[in-house]
């Protein structure tokens, strides 16, 4: 087993530069390979005193850590965790959080600082080969494994009992489905779920109301101001008595779809026809849910009446049917059609006509 | 097969092995006869390992990653991995009284009433930041010093496989407080997922448990989090440190070195304590970041609402340039026949792992260019590889022109610049921008390899100004030792490879199919006229110090 002999036709040479091209070899080779330099020796190797100055160096980094250990368990039991503390450059920091801090990264570093110190200056530093072993087994050891594997495979008869190979592949082939079907109750199936949102129960009969997100109150029309930006949810309904509100069960779901960005935009400014029908009196309903990938969009411009997501800044125009007119969005934001109720009070007597939100594959509109 | 039970058993010793002379030899003993801890150890306690600053890259990385498992240890012992909710009553104030998952809420317990939780839950973060950049680093470092080639292309992967784990996990990580940030980035998953044509509504169904956001996926990714990623991510570091060991670590060349040699300094004690105080170097560090500098403050941004959301939201920057691909790319949906085919998102899904796949190839694809079945063990310099450096090169800057996108908001703002114009920079940027720093890298290389031939050629300038008798001035050049001529002048330079030629010995035309003409090519452009500069031979060098010594 000349397992250690290196053949040359694995490696490349590294004398190649002087001889790779074919030419005669030369005979004093200016660039021929010298040899390691010699070992320069460090000052703490043939200065004793040097060398036990090291020595004080390192304990005194350990020593130092064990200190910083030391400060590390004072902090813990003296400092109280809401005590703010003014450390320039970093303005207020919690007391507590910035002394175990720092008291642990002084107890490390210096361990680490320490070690590294002693490596340096007192470990031998002196440089040596050793020999690499090719990663590949030479041809001899190949080949016996290779015979040793026919062996094996002959004897289980693997390719001579077609029967026993096949239908051990299908039953391995099969036994995976098992931990696939565990799978199915992961969740439900889509079904019609992304293209109805909370606003489907409003009906011409039984509207719902829309409430303003922040005073939890009915909005009427002239509540709103030319330019004015507010966010909306669904108002009382048959199956919601007091509308839809955060300490509701399914609030996060049910809000990740029925939030409603209103704005009240003077009618002449309105360059969408449909989406003027769709509002009332300069009043648009938009959903608030981006068509890109699902962020609330929050950033309205009153003079150009572009609303922007801060996620990935899709703008829209809210004059012209929520238009894309820059941005990764593909379609409009979908638009509620909204009137009043008998009490002037704005209202939804339908569901969007479009689901809200990121697109999917069986979106048809 | 024992004889009689009656009879005693024979009294021989149990090893022939010589009395131990202490305590400490008796214990290796007992291990050794259990274990077979010499066999071992005999390969690897003097085992010499090179040195060289950039081989201490990947160590950060292990060491970061042993952080964060003890850090993330420490923080399961307190977070509530629960969409359950609750009303917050803690001391924090501008919090009280508002609704919020177990998850959050068990975070904000973390960061203010566990003494301490705040510092761990830091280090946890940064560590996890500098965990990824350390392997984008190291990463780098194999790739521009030629350190994958073979034996190495499988630990390539293997560390590949590692950078991608560290994205997702930190991913997950940093959304399990179910805080405003980090909902939002859910939140773009989920819109991200529903893109994938055919299955998308279904695995978003099943990966929420429902509709968004349900209260099975902050759970859920706390299984994956601390389960399934770590548990995939530490066998394939186990894997990865087992083949650098059976390997023997790349040097780079120089007087000494050669391929079937590594020159250093043994394990033991050198680098077990450079490399065991390295751990506690980085430990250091990261714990003084983390008490003096916040990260992820997850109470300024509030509990998550599907409504509501921040400005400048931006993922860890490891998911920079996916933010950037999504960003920059135009809306473009297709609908027809009752589907919709959201292409605006679906196609940056796509190009994410494609960006990624690009870089995790290259070994095999250079590996097939040169035709190479060596070992390499001593590194290239990048500027000896042009067209690898420059193709690197690209690829750090197609990287780069997309994290911009990915934080076009923030630079916009800071910069007093068009979001508008940055988002069209980098929509051609993403094209442009690699290609011209390849070429621009690639002549860079060549500019270079040109230097060491002159400096090998013609020696180092001394600054030493001379007249001659006639007049002239000329700066004195100095031989340089031997030892640089031989660092200078080591390196391989691959030959293209040749077609054969178009008829064979019978004058029958020769088929020479696509992928051999392409490989050809290829090798052309690496190893030909335009993508080495020949270095200099033992004949150029003395016919010129022959001469007259200078000039």
């Amino acid at each position: 087993m000349s397992h250690d002999n290196i053949s040359d036709d694995k490696l490349p040479d590294a004398h190649a530069a002087s001889e790779g091209h074919g030419l005669p070899a030369v005979a004093d080779d200016p660039f021929a390979d010298p040899g390691l330099p010699a070992h320069e020796p460090r000052r703490t190797d043939i200065d004793e005193r040097a060398a036990q100055r090291a020595e004080r160096q390192v304990s005194l980094l350990f020593v130092t850590s064990m200190l910083a250990t030391v400060g590390f368990i004072a902090s813990y039991v003296a400092i109280k965790p809401d005590k703010l503390v003014f450390i320039f450059p970093l303005g207020h920091v919690s007391a507590l959080n910035f002394a175990l801090g720092m008291t642990l990264a002084v107890a490390l570093f210096c361990i680490g600082a320490g070690a590294v110190h002693w490596a340096r200056t007192l470990m031998s530093d002196v440089e040596m080969p050793a020999e690499r072993h090719p990663i590949e087994a030479d041809d001899e050891v190949r080949a016996d494994v290779i015979q040793q594997f026919k062996t094996g495979a002959a004897e289980s008869g693997f390719g001579r009992r077609k029967m026993i190979r096949n239908t051990m592949i299908g039953s391995m082939a099969m036994v995976p489905l098992a931990g696939v079907v565990l799978l199915r109750d992961l969740g439900p199936l889509p079904e019609k779920k992304l293209d109805h949102t909370g606003w489907i129960e409003a009906t011409p009969t039984a509207p719902i109301r829309l409430v303003n997100m922040n005073t939890d109150e009915p909005m009427k029309a002239e509540d709103l101001a030319i330019g004015s930006l507010t966010f909306a949810k669904p108002g009382p309904s048959a199956s919601r008595p007091n509308g839809l509100q955060d300490s509701d069960e399914d609030f996060q779901q049910a809000i990740a779809k029925d939030a409603l960005m209103l704005v009240r935009i003077q009618p002449q400014d309105l360059k969408d026809e449909k989406s003027s029908a769709l509002g009332f009196e300069g009043v648009l309903a938009y959903s608030k849910i981006c068509t890109h990938v699902g962020c609330p969009i929050s950033l309205y411009e009153q003079q150009t009446h572009h609303a922007l997501c801060p996620c990935h800044q899709s703008t829209f125009d809210l004059s012209d049917g929520a238009r894309v007119i820059f941005g990764p969005a593909g379609h409009p934001l979908p638009q509620l059609k909204i009137t009043t109720d008998t009490e002037g009070y704005l209202v939804a007597t339908q569901d969007f006509t479009v689901p809200v939100g990121p697109s999917f594959w069986e979106r048809s509109a | 097969m024992s004889s009689s039970p009656s009879t005693t058993p024979p009294a021989t010793p149990a090893s022939t092995r010589a009395k131990p002379a202490n305590k400490g030899e008796a214990a290796a003993d007992y291990l050794d006869g259990r274990l077979g801890i010499y066999s071992l150890a005999k390969a690897n306690l003097r085992k010499i390992f090179p040195d060289h600053w950039s081989f201490m890259l990947g160590e950060i990385c292990l060491y970061t990653f042993v952080i964060i498992i003890l850090t993330g240890v420490y923080l399961t012992l307190f977070f509530k991995p629960s969409m359950g909710e609750v009303v917050y009553n803690g001391s924090y104030a501008p919090l009280d009284g508002i609704r919020m998952s177990e998850a959050y809420a068990s975070t904000i317990n973390i960061s203010f009433e566990v003494r301490g939780g705040l510092l761990i839950r830091q280090i946890h973060h940064w560590a996890a930041i500098v965990f990824v950049a350390a392997m984008f680093v190291h990463m780098m470092r194999v790739f521009f010093t030629g350190a994958f080639r073979k034996p190495r292309e499988i630990n390539w992967v293997f560390g590949f496989l590692l950078l991608c784990l560290g994205f997702f996990d930190g991913f997950m990580g940093y959304s399990l407080p179910d805080d405003l940030l980090s909902g939002t980035g859910i939140r773009f998953m989920e819109g991200a997922v529903l893109a994938v044509p055919l299955v998308g509504t279904y695995i978003q169904m099943f990966l929420f448990g429902g509709e968004f956001p349900g209260t099975d996926i902050i759970p859920r990714f706390f299984t994956i989090h601390v389960l399934l990623i770590p548990g995939v991510m530490l066998g394939l570091l186990v894997a990865h440190l087992i083949l650098v060991f059976y390997h023997k670590h790349t040097q780079w060349g120089g007087p000494g070195k050669t391929e079937k040699n590594v020159v250093g300094m043994p394990l033991m004690p050198v680098y077990m304590a450079k490399a065991g105080g390295f751990f506690f170097l980085v430990f250091g560090i990261i714990a003084a970041m983390s008490a003096i500098a916040s990260v992820n403050p997850v109470w300024a941004y509030g509990p998550y609402r599907p409504d509501q959301v921040s400005t400048d939201a931006q993922p860890d920057w490891y998911m920079g340039f996916a933010e950037g691909l999504i960003r920059v790319m135009p809306g473009w949906e297709v609908r027809a026949w009752g589907h919709t085919l959201n292409l605006g998102v679906f196609i940056p899904l796509m190009l994410f792992p494609l960006v990624l796949a690009l870089i995790a190839a290259y070994p095999f694809i250079e590996g097939w260019i040169i035709g190479d079945k060596r070992e390499h063990h001593i590194l290239d310099r990048p500027r000896n590889v042009p067209v690898r450096t420059g193709l690197g090169a690209a690829w750090i800057t197609l990287y780069v022109v997309l994290l911009i996108g990915g934080g076009n908001d923030l630079i916009a703002t800071h910069f007093h610049l068009s979001l508008n114009d940055i988002t069209y920079f980098v929509r051609v940027g993403s094209f442009v921008l690699p290609i011209a720093v390849f070429y621009i890298t690639k002549r860079w290389c060549l500019g270079l390899q040109r230097r060491d031939k002159e400096k090998v050629l013609h020696g180092r300038e001394t600054g030493v100004i001379k007249r001659l008798p006639h007049g002239e001035f000329i700066e004195v050049h100095a031989q340089l030792p031997q030892a640089t001529l031989h660092s200078l002048t080591s390196h391989e330079q691959p030959q293209p490879l040749e077609l054969p030629s178009e008829v064979d010995e019978n004058g029958v035309a020769r088929k020479v199919g696509l992928l051999t003409k392409t490989r050809a090519k290829l090798s052309e452009g690496y190893f030909g006229e335009g993508g080495q500069i020949p270095k200099p031979t033992v004949e150029e060098h003395q016919e010129i110090t022959s001469g007259h010594g200078h000039h």
